[in-house]
């Protein structure tokens, strides 16, 4: 199949900004602040300086400039062929955000946030991290604009994402494990709110995704949409057309609000958020906030996520430590009531076939995170059959995912004698199949998604 | 008038602050935290903060997390809650609820009002909500008469000084210093200053002091500006370290400690 590219008006060029959140942070009945009175006044004030930093041409030129030469945008659009030909025909394009400095999205948000951090004068910054990519992130751009970092990561992550810890503590980052709690990323954030009610006089908090309370879902949303914007440009310059789905992995959501928001005004584009299905929905041990949980009130916003008859916080479940969170950004929960957007489970299984068949087809090494939207790409794309053009947010690299896939996939004498055909398939306690040739690494019908 | 008002005036008119005690149902289970809050109003608390375990208790500081952890885990809901309201009213103090925001929409925020009435609760803080995201806790607490207590904080501007107290119905919980939940060896010299401001916001409201206060001496020490003192993880670190009979033994002295405070009477 071939298009002729054709030059897309003026208008298809330039995306709407939304329509929401209103003044109070509120995407239709989700999002707001639910935080306690002594952070109130720094989230006005993050939000006032946020919205004066917006109009500030010269805030967008230092932005801009780094985004260029420092974290190597734009980004490109890289079509997989082989991987598609297990997609049911359609074609794939992936949005290549694991190729910008640090190796994921997560650097777009961060070099808007240490900007802000300068203009309100304050010198140390906070972070949360899950798999770690946040916090690296925040380190780096910490390193960069001489900020004091200190970056809260559950115990249990510091062991899966090890390579991580090790990155931020070389750019010079203080990594505090967090022992309460489930020990992973819902508890990094209570602990990192805890540090800022505390010392928010000199400290800002540099939050990961468009969770959180106003305005961190709206300021995340912003500083990520250039994946979007960039992508949707690309995507009609290179096929005269828009894609007919774009995907992307939900954990908090970052990366899919990214990707999502230029191609909100587009009725004709589906856009679909593939969130960690863990074991299985059905198990209770995922992380599909949307799909497995209820509307209620998490880490200061109103939004989807995973809770028992009491109103307390399920521990989620994944094998991808970013997306191993129980609540959702709240534009999600808007854009999943309002139908605009639909979300669809990927349990570990999946989403680490789609991780094994495009390290094969293609030679990338996509983080577990990014595998789930990988995943959902193959089911899509055998639904909507061989006309359909599919784009992919590869949010980010699987360097530091190298350990967990490799006991997943059994390869871990491998390293050792060196001897491939010594590795036994499902080697140690994960049900992982054997890593096969591309030809012989069958997809399952997906019907979890 | 309301539960609380009625009982903190009652405190002044002694010339004394009000005693305000916290502790979580669930710990160690729910009979023995009822016991324990018996044992705080047998001691002097005029008023018990009945705490509702939340899993994610993003303003307390270690000593509360970790009991309340011991609670969550325990599956401790709502109907334990209102157990202990009743156990307490029936000890003779005026039970309050306190709650982050989850715990009482998963419950149903009329359903929760009408139940805490029924209990004989006077109403619920609510560390987690602030007015301006409350809109179905005000009605549902002004279709049942219950005391609805906000916090305010040193960072709070005078413009939300003014929101909040008139928000707030039976008192207005003052957060002494910027920080989480945990006793300290001195009491914040911004708490007075709070309070000064606060009072200049809202004349006719009570203004109670919380976060840091351990022992007699400190509460004498905000007895001598606030109109209640409000202890939490003092009484928290009593149980667990000593039982129902240390937390009896802190109300004495925290009672002696509001009754030293140079209260100059309204």
């Amino acid at each position: 199949m071939t298009t002729t590219p054709v030059r897309p008006s003026e208008e298809l060029l330039s995306p709407a900004r939304p329509e929401w959140p209103d003044a109070g942070g509120h995407f239709g009945v989700y999002g707001g602040r639910f935080v306690p009175e002594a952070l109130i006044a720094a989230l006005d004030e993050l939000t006032e300086a946020y919205a004066a930093m917006r109009r500030d041409p010269e805030f967008h030129a230092e932005f801009d400039r780094l985004q260029r030469e420092y974290t190597g945008r734009p980004s490109p659009i890289t079509e997989v062929t082989k991987f598609a030909e297990h997609a049911g025909g359609a074609r794939v394009l992936l949005k290549r955000e694991d190729l910008n400095h640090t190796g994921s999205h997560k650097i777009n948000n961060v070099l808007g946030q240490a900007l802000l951090t300068k203009r309100i004068g304050k010198k140390r910054v906070i972070a949360e991290t899950g798999a770690g990519q946040h916090g690296v992130a925040t380190a780096t751009a910490a390193a960069l604009m001489g900020l004091e970092c200190v970056v809260y990561m559950g115990e249990e992550d510091t062991r899966r994402q090890a390579l991580n810890v090790a990155r931020m503590r070389l750019l010079g980052a203080t990594v505090v494990p967090v022992t309460t709690g489930s020990r992973t990323l819902k508890d990094a954030i209570n602990e990192a709110f805890r540090d800022w009610v505390t010392n928010v006089e000199t400290t800002n908090y540099v939050f990961g995704t468009v969770a959180g309370p106003h305005p961190f879902p709206e300021m995340v949303r912003d500083f990520q949409r250039v994946i979007g914007d960039e992508a949707r440009q690309q995507v009609l310059e290179r096929e005269g057309r828009l894609p007919d789905a774009v995907l992307a992995c939900v954990g908090g959501g970052s990366n899919a609000i990214g990707i999502f928001t230029a191609f909100v005004p587009d009725a004709g584009v589906r856009l679909i958020g593939l969130e960690a299905g863990g074991d299985g929905v059905g198990t209770g041990r995922h992380a599909a906030s949307i799909t497995g949980g209820d509307p209620g009130v998490l880490h200061g916003a109103r939004t989807y996520l995973l809770q028992d008859d009491n109103g307390q916080t399920i521990e989620s479940h994944s094998i991808s430590a970013g997306l191993d969170y129980p609540g959702v950004g709240p534009e999600h929960s808007h854009l999943h009531d309002i139908g605009r957007a639909e979300y669809r489970p990927v349990t570990d299984t999946e989403a680490m076939e789609a991780f094994a068949l495009l390290c094969r087809t293609e030679g990338i090494i996509p983080a577990i995170e990014t595998a789930h939207a990988l995943a959902g790409a193959l089911v899509v794309g055998r639904e909507l059959g061989p006309e359909a053009l599919l784009l992919v947010n590869l949010s980010g690299r699987g360097d530091k995912d190298v350990e967990t896939a490799t006991a997943w996939f059994g390869l871990g004498q491998a390293t050792t004698d060196g001897d491939a055909r010594a590795v036994e398939a499902g080697h140690g306690a994960q049900p992982g199949p054997a890593l096969g040739t591309a030809d012989d690494t069958t997809v399952q019908d997906g019907t979890a998604l | 008038m309301s539960a609380l008002a009625e009982r903190i005036a009652g405190a002044r008119a002694e010339g004394r602050a009000a005693l305000i005690a916290y502790l979580p149902v669930g710990y160690p289970d729910v009979p023995g935290s009822i016991e324990a809050m018996t044992a705080a109003v047998e001691g002097g608390a005029d008023i018990v903060e009945i705490g509702v375990p939340y899993s994610d208790p993003g303003m307390d500081g270690p000593t509360i997390q970790e009991v309340v952890e011991v609670a969550v885990r325990a599956g401790v809901g709502m109907r334990d809650v209102l157990a202990a309201v009743s156990a307490v009213a029936a000890a003779g103090a005026v039970p309050v609820v306190m709650s982050y925001w989850n715990p009482i929409e998963r419950y149903g925020v009329d359903r929760f009002a009408t139940d805490l009435a029924a209990a004989g609760g006077a109403g619920a803080i609510t560390p987690d909500l602030v007015p301006d995201e409350a809109a179905a806790w005000l009605d549902a607490s002004d279709r049942v008469g219950l005391d609805r207590v906000f916090l305010v904080a040193p960072s709070s501007t005078e413009a939300r000084l003014l929101s909040t107290t008139a928000a707030c119905r039976g008192f207005v919980y003052a957060a002494s210093t910027m920080g989480v939940t945990g006793t300290r060896s001195t009491v914040s010299g911004t708490a007075e200053q709070l309070v000064t401001r606060t009072r200049a916001a809202a004349a006719d409201l009570a203004v109670c002091v919380g976060l840091g206060v351990s022992d007699g001496d400190q509460a004498a020490e905000v007895a001598a500006f606030a109109d209640g003192v409000i202890v939490g993880s003092a009484y928290v670190r009593a149980l667990v370290d000593g039982g129902p009979e240390a937390v009896r033994a802190l109300s004495v002295d925290l009672a002696a400690g509001v009754r030293r405070g140079q209260r100059v009477p309204a």
